[in-house]
């Protein structure tokens, strides 16, 4: 009884859910948009590319995951980047409240700011740059975008380190590196991994953009490719997969979040 | 014995929007070497502030505390501190939490001597079998033995208990004064503490000091508790001064919270006592035993 109602809740429902989202999706191209293609027609324009997904057949004609590794690549980095900078500026932002007091403001006001806004200034940034200027700039801009969630929930898991575990630090006269690394990073853990977390939503989201101004090949560019050589089948093929790779990143990494949670 | 703690005109003062408020003045007490001394009074009384200050946790306004012939500055390893909450760091073993300190204090000796003054200490308070689970796996009572015993293992020159049992239920709280009775007897440790169980500051204590209510709180009286030691909670409650300790106390308590400004008499001028209220009292602690 109870396995029934296991298998109900976690597959047969979702299944249901996506079989009336794709007959709404096929009403709609019989009625209001003809010009959107069927969920049939869309497969079997889409299968080569997921059937053979690591295959290469030219720059911007690659099999799906191919692409979904390139733009992997580039997140990666960026989103290192975002890291490095982020969790100490959000560690300094919780311990100093001078230091708050002068930057938070800005942060607030960076914050907002799009990614489509960022990448050209990136180009400006590094037009000088020695190797590739896009690749240089789309960084920039991952990085740039996806640090503020880490910053901040970090800045808050600093503020909120129990008066209790510092007098612990206090009473013991641990020395500064000692309560950095025996007191403070573990207590701000949770926090910096809920923020890691966000950070890797945006990051995964400003890459697809990212790589449309740029045309650097990965699901974004190709999905702009695609758009520019009318293929619009590819297009929803693209949309699919960042979908599922950004659903399959933040539950991975919501498990590892999990895991700092109870240590 | 000569005074080991002196605390001379301690005094605490807080800015608040409304002006300073006074909540400690000119406090002034001096405990002997080994003595335990429980300082009692009504919540909010400023027992917490006073011994705070003696952590070094919170600043001191006025006056100052001289410890073992040094004056105190800032908080310090020197003094083991058990707090009302167990204060442990949840990411640590009972044994790494307890190590925290021992490595602090005794980082001239080996490492093996540290695990043994580590384990000794716990397998004391009765952890010998958890020591190597994080707080969140213990019960609230095992983490205040955890406390205890990070206090003890410091090898403080004085001990400072900060309603250590205030949190427990009584069942509980009996064995851990237990526990704390028999670490302090062989340790033998200047202890201050502060509580507002009148049960738990006669079994344990060699002198009581009654804190008149704030702000401005200042010693109201001090009782010598004659009970001999080493002590277990039978013969302390079978004492014949037993309840008419309690009953001061109680008296003393009640006397403050219905009439706060005026003062009552000092020393042995104790108030007489009535015989049903003896009664009562003797019911209640019957009552408390049994549970």
């Amino acid at each position: 009884m109870r396995e029934t109602k296991f298998k109900l809740d976690w597959l047969i429902l979702p299944l249901l859910g996506i079989g009336a989202f794709l007959i709404l999706w096929f009403a709609f191209t019989k009625t209001v948009s003809p010009d959107l293609p069927t969920p049939g027609k869309t497969w079997e324009l889409s299968k080569t590319y997921i059937t053979k997904p690591f295959e290469k057949r030219g720059e911007l004609d690659q099999g799906i995951l191919r692409f979904t590794w390139l733009s992997l690549v580039m997140v990666a980095k960026g989103y290192a980047i975002a890291l490095i900078l982020g969790t100490p500026l959000g560690f300094m932002l919780g311990i100093s409240k001078t230091f708050a007091k002068c930057f938070d403001p800005l942060i607030q006001i960076l914050r907002p700011v799009s990614p489509l806004a960022w990448l050209p200034l990136g180009f400006v940034i590094f037009a000088k740059a020695k190797g590739n200027v896009s690749e240089v700039a789309a960084l920039f801009t991952i990085a740039v975008c996806s640090m503020w969630p880490t910053v901040l929930n970090t800045a808050v898991g600093v503020r909120s380190i129990p008066q209790d575990y510092l007098n612990v630090a206090k009473v013991l006269k641990l020395s500064r590196t000692k309560t950095l690394f025996r007191v403070l990073l573990p207590a701000t853990l949770p926090y910096m991994f809920t923020g890691f977390r966000l950070s890797l939503g945006i990051a995964w989201l400003v890459i697809v953009a990212a790589e449309m101004l740029t045309g650097r090949p990965g699901v974004g560019g190709f999905l702009w490719q695609e758009y520019n050589s009318n293929i619009p089948e590819h297009i929803i093929l693209c949309i699919i997969t960042i979908g599922v790779v950004g659903f399959i990143l933040d539950r991975l990494m919501s498990l590892i979040e999990q895991r700092f949670r109870t240590a | 014995m000569s005074d080991y703690c002196v605390l001379t005109r301690l005094s605490k003062v807080y800015d608040s929007p409304k002006g300073p408020v006074t909540v400690v003045k000119d406090f002034d007490l001096s405990i002997k070497k080994g003595e335990f001394v429980t300082l009692i009074g009504h919540s909010g009384c400023g027992k917490s502030t006073v011994l705070s200050m003696v952590a070094g946790l919170n600043s001191i306004t006025a006056g100052g505390i001289i410890l073992a012939g040094k004056e105190l500055t800032g908080p310090g390893p020197d003094r083991g501190i058990v707090f009302q909450a167990p204060c442990l760091l949840p990411w640590m073993t009972a044994y790494e939490n307890v190590m925290l300190g021992v490595g602090q204090v005794f980082f001239t000796a080996t490492s093996q001597e540290r695990r043994q003054i580590t384990e000794y200490y716990l397998e004391v308070v009765g952890l010998g079998e958890s020591m190597h689970k994080k707080p969140g796996e213990l019960s609230s009572g095992m983490r205040q033995r955890v406390g205890i015993a990070r206090a003890f293992a410091l090898s403080p020159k004085m001990l400072l208990l900060d309603e250590p049992f205030g949190m427990l239920d009584s069942l509980t709280r009996f064995e851990l004064q237990q526990v704390l009775i028999e670490l302090w007897r062989k340790d033998k440790k200047t202890a201050l503490m502060v509580t507002h169980d009148v049960d738990e500051a006669l079994f344990l204590s060699d002198r009581i000091v009654m804190m008149t209510n704030g702000p401005e709180a200042e010693v109201g009286d001090v009782l010598n508790v004659p009970f001999p030691r080493p002590r277990n909670r039978k013969d302390v409650m079978e004492h014949p001064e037993y309840y008419k300790l309690r009953e001061y106390l109680m008296h003393f308590l009640e006397e403050r919270a219905h009439k706060k400004e005026k003062p009552l008499t000092n020393g042995g001028n104790r108030a007489p006592l009535n015989p049903q209220i003896q009664e009562d009292a003797a019911d209640l602690i019957h009552l408390s035993v049994k549970e």
